[in-house]
């Protein structure tokens, strides 16, 4: 058997971040198998992006060694640098520059022959499909796009060991796909993988999987060994009345259970042991355990606050006949010639969770900031909380509350600072005010962070802070910009958790995401293609549109490429 | 150091700075934009301020004396019946000195006695108040000579002074100016240039990526310095047409020399950005460095504008630190004196140990790591 591609030996790095020395990896053991795919898991903060990094050589460990192909990095870092494929987590190419004036720099740098680089860059183009694309400039790629140069760039050389640092985050599935399909075809050419990912379903196409937690190594071994211990405690739960979001809530509250969430056909749950007791009226069937079980299961669930009911659930339903809160129709925004929504038309209802879905470059950011008011549209109407949003926008944004994609918080101030900022950005003053910190304190648990600035949060809690400051005045509606990307898988669902809770307490959400499974927690969905709206309905009614006789049961993301491929395919054939 | 390698990178660079607008603006815009305002704006000459003449009795010889001010191109005299006037005119700023005949001036200078003049100076700006005083004597003394010439009883002055302007006959304060603000532009220009795009690397991930190839940090380094030394030669030898030709400040040395002693401290300003950005690793916190530890040192403390010969001994003492006061020197001798080698050579010589001093630095500090 040939030698392991990447050893780590009793390997820990530390970290000084001003006066305190934080643990980023602690006696850290590890090997590769030579040409396979590894997959790296593990929370925001587990020392992932460490760990890679110490693997190229760009830090050095404060103790053990690590050998990468038989090379210490402490003494031979440039040997090793010669050999690999790093492709780091900001792709690491150069925006001013042309697809095509990228890969020729790196073939520079990695010294191939002009006629070698000239072969091995077809090759390349060829096989991202960036082919056409070779004039365009890197920073107007879209993001899956970018992350396929990225990783052309750093395969102009095949390097026995390739490592790639969360290659397919803030990636539609479409292009994560044709990823997949080039990171597979590298196995076949002989080529070790190292990959970090915040996605569950990639972990199950790796071989092997490292789950890290905290510095330390959880455990390492293949997908079949992660289930193993689960086999019997997975079950999918369906009931009558169809609200999933309750009967989540009903099964998570329930004695033996140790994680409840929202799937396609029902809910899913994870029981701690193989008895759990059914409620009249619920059905139960036993499931394959999936890695994101054997995730949650090593890892625990978040802890929630009190999860009393919603203080009037029977109003707040979300009702199909609800009261329409949001109204959109024939909206139009253009940029120049370029027309970024042509002509969208849909109704939000009062207490639902409606999710804008699309591809990079679809139009979701551009008509999300129409509807907060940040963005004036080109034509239409768009009535929000009963406000003309193209006369009266301050008006009704006192009505919203909105968390960008990038949280915009104040990173030096505490977070009762920004609490206390944002109540008076908002207007709030005297009892109410202090009744709406004091609440934001208590149900976003922050108060074990009072003091610290908002800079020094993991993302989870700073993601829970911005929620609490959009939410201070109450707004009867709430937007949220990919609020989830970038957030590790259990910050997640916990995030999910509270915007169910919004939702039953009758708060209307709107909520983009690239999370296809994410989409299942909506009501209503909105799927947005080049600016179209290509389809809109329930999860289970978006599903269906892609239901044919090869997928009878269709995963929201199959229905997303089915749909999206079928409507390029219709305007290619138009033109 | 390989040379495919280096070739790439410095292509890379060059094909950024034409797509980057920001490269081409530090290089070519600021140099035309702070030529204009300090080759216009600044100036330490007094020329046309404005005086109070304060005549009490209008007579041939104080219409002689008020003649004299107005030919002369340092003054705007306005004449003014009472002293009190006068006075009021100093306090509102609408004049800068006040010129007092007083009643018997005519009187007593016919008669043959003493006539006496009086001054008042506003002293607020201690520098110009000291020139207008020179100026104001020089305007009567060549009255006072003229009238001598006239009445044919020429003046008896025991010693007889014979000035020779050198290097600048005309004592025009633009003419060593511009050159000085050669150094100061050159010092902003190389020192933001490397240190804003190498910081532009870190913040775009680009440095690690480039760090995981085989590339070497000397040859980053290097990749980096010729192109913006390229640019930054463009930026000077654009100065320097404009200190030419349209400020036309003569150029008495070499052009060869010129450029060799700017090459020089080209090297050592890029020198001092690599170091900056060794440290700083984002655009805004290297831009503040760049400026307050290079722009405004060689702005102050150059000799560029204020003589170093006249700051406390300290402060002397640190000048020799900043490597433009070097440069200053060299450029206002090129461009004023002509090929003075002592001070060329001495100057050299300072800005070469500095450049190898600073690109040595930035070399010893830069490892191929991202801590």
């Amino acid at each position: 058997m040939a030698a392991s591609p990447l050893r780590f030996i009793q390997v820990g790095k530390h970290f000084s971040r001003g006066a305190a020395r934080v643990r980023a990896l602690d006696a850290l053991d590890l090997n590769l198998t030579a040409g396979s795919i590894t997959g790296l898991l593990g929370p925001d903060g587990a020392g992932k992006t460490t760990l890679m990094r110490l693997a190229a050589g760009l830090l050095l460990p404060d103790v053990g060694t690590i050998q990468v192909l038989g090379a210490d990095t402490r003494a031979r870092a440039a040997k090793i640098q010669a050999e690999i494929g790093y492709m780091p987590q900001q792709f690491g190419l150069y925006e001013d520059l042309t697809v095509q004036e990228n890969l020729d720099l790196h073939a520079d740098l990695q010294g191939l022959s002009a006629e070698a680089a000239r072969t091995r860059q077809r090759e390349l183009l060829r096989m991202t499909a960036l082919g056409p694309f070779g004039t365009r400039r890197a920073g107007t790629l879209s993001g899956g796009m970018k992350q396929k140069l990225g990783l052309a760039c750093a395969l102009l050389r095949v390097p026995p060991l390739l490592l790639l640092d969360e290659p397919t985050v803030g990636v539609d599935p479409i292009a994560r796909r044709e990823l997949w399909g080039i990171i597979q075809g590298l196995k076949d050419q002989g080529v070790t993988v190292l990959m970090s990912t915040a996605y569950f379903d990639e972990a199950e196409r790796c071989d092997e999987i490292i789950l890290l937690h905290q510095g330390k190594l959880l455990k390492k071994d293949t997908l079949a060994a992660f289930r193993l211990p689960l086999q019997g405690r997975c079950f999918r739960v369906t009931e009558d009345t169809g609200n999933k979001r309750r009967l989540r809530e009903s099964l998570q509250r329930r004695p033996g259970v140790q994680d409840a969430r929202i799937v396609a056909a029902g809910v899913r749950v994870l029981c701690q042991g193989p008895s759990v007791e059914a409620a009249p009226g619920e059905r139960w069937q036993a499931e394959t355990p999936t890695f994101e079980d054997a995730f949650v299961d090593l890892l625990g669930t978040a802890e929630m606050p009190d999860e009393a009911a919603p203080a009037a659930p029977a109003a707040a339903t979300a009702d199909q006949d609800a009261e329409i809160i949001i109204e959109v129709r024939d909206l139009r925004k253009r940029f120049g010639n370029f027309e970024a929504v042509k002509g969208n038309t849909f109704m939000v209802r009062k207490g639902q969770i409606f999710g804008l879905l699309g591809a990079n470059g679809a139009g979701k950011t551009t008509t999300f900031r129409m509807l907060c008011g940040l963005l004036p549209a080109s034509s239409g109407t768009l009535r929000v909380a009963g406000v003309d949003m193209r006369r009266a926008t301050a008006q009704a944004r006192a009505r919203i509350g909105y968390v960008s994609q990038k949280f915009s918080l104040y990173g030096n101030l505490s977070c009762d600072q920004n609490l206390a900022f944002f109540s008076a950005a908002y207007g709030l003053r005297g009892t109410w005010r202090r009744q709406r910190l004091q609440w934001a304190v208590q149900k976003f648990q922050l108060s074990d962070y009072r003091e610290v600035n908002a800079d020094q949060l993991p993302l989870g809690i700073k993601q829970r802070l911005a929620l609490a400051c959009a939410l201070l005045h109450a707004p009867p509606i709430l937007f949220l910009d990919e609020p989830t990307s970038g957030v590790d898988p259990l910050a997640r669902r916990e995030f999910w958790q509270r915007v169910n809770a919004l939702a039953e307490s009758g708060v209307t959400v709107m909520i983009t995401t690239h999370f296809l499974e994410e989409a299942e927690y909506c009501d209503h969905l909105v799927l947005l293609s080049q600016g179209e709206v290509l389809a809109q309905g329930s999860p289970q009614q978006v599903r269906a549109l892609a239901q044919d006789k090869t997928h009878p049961e269709p995963s929201m993301e199959e229905a997303f490429i089915h749909l999206i491929q079928t409507h390029e395919n219709q305007g290619r054939r138009a033109s | 150091m390989n040379a495919q390698r280096l070739r790439g990178l410095m292509r890379k660079e060059f094909l950024q700075i034409l797509r980057d607008p920001s490269a081409i603006a530090i290089a070519f815009v600021m140099p035309v934009f702070l030529l204009f305002l300090f080759g216009y704006g600044v100036s330490l000459d007094a020329k046309r301020v404005p005086i109070a003449v304060v005549v009490h009795q209008p007579t041939a010889e104080t219409s002689a004396l008020i003649g004299g001010l107005q030919e002369s191109p340092y003054f705007q005299p306005r004449v003014y019946a009472s002293i009190r006037g006068a006075e009021q005119a100093v306090m509102t700023r609408r004049a800068n000195g006040v010129v007092w005949l007083r009643s018997d001036f005519s009187r007593r200078l016919l008669q043959g006695n003493t006539a006496s003049i009086g001054v008042l100076v506003d002293g607020v700006d201690a520098n110009n108040a000291r020139i207008l005083e020179g100026y104001l004597q020089g305007v009567w003394q060549n009255w006072l000579r003229q009238r001598a010439l006239h009445a044919g009883t020429p003046l008896i002055v025991p010693v007889h002074d014979e000035y020779r302007i050198w290097f600048n006959p005309a004592l025009r304060s633009r003419d060593y100016l511009v050159p000085g603000l050669i150094a100061v532009i050159m010092t902003l220009i190389g020192a933001l240039l490397t240190a804003l795009v190498v910081a532009r690397e870190w913040e775009h991930g680009t440095m690690e990526a480039l760090m995981a190839t085989p590339v070497g940090m000397g040859e980053i380094l290097l990749g980096k310095l010729i192109p913006y030394f390229f640019m930054g030669m463009g930026g000077m030898l654009l100065s320097v047409a404009l200190a030419v030709w349209l400020f036309a400040v003569p150029l008495v040395g070499s052009f060869w020399v010129l450029l060799f002693c700017s090459a020089l401290f080209l090297l050592v300003a890029l020198g001092m950005g690599l170091l900056i950005s060794s440290v700083a690793r984002n655009q805004f916190v290297a831009g503040q460095i760049a400026i307050i530890v290079t722009f405004l040192p060689a702005f102050i403390l150059s000799g560029f504008i204020f003589d170093i010969q006249s700051m406390p001994a300290a402060v002397r003492v640190i000048t020799h630190a900043v490597a433009a006061r070097y440069f200053v020197s060299i450029l206002q001798t090129v461009f004023l004196a002509g090929d003075v080698w002592p001070i060329l050579l001495w100057n050299s010589l300072a800005l070469g140990l500095m450049a190898a001093l600073f690109l040595g630095l930035t070399l010893h500090r830069s490892h191929k790591r991202l801590d």
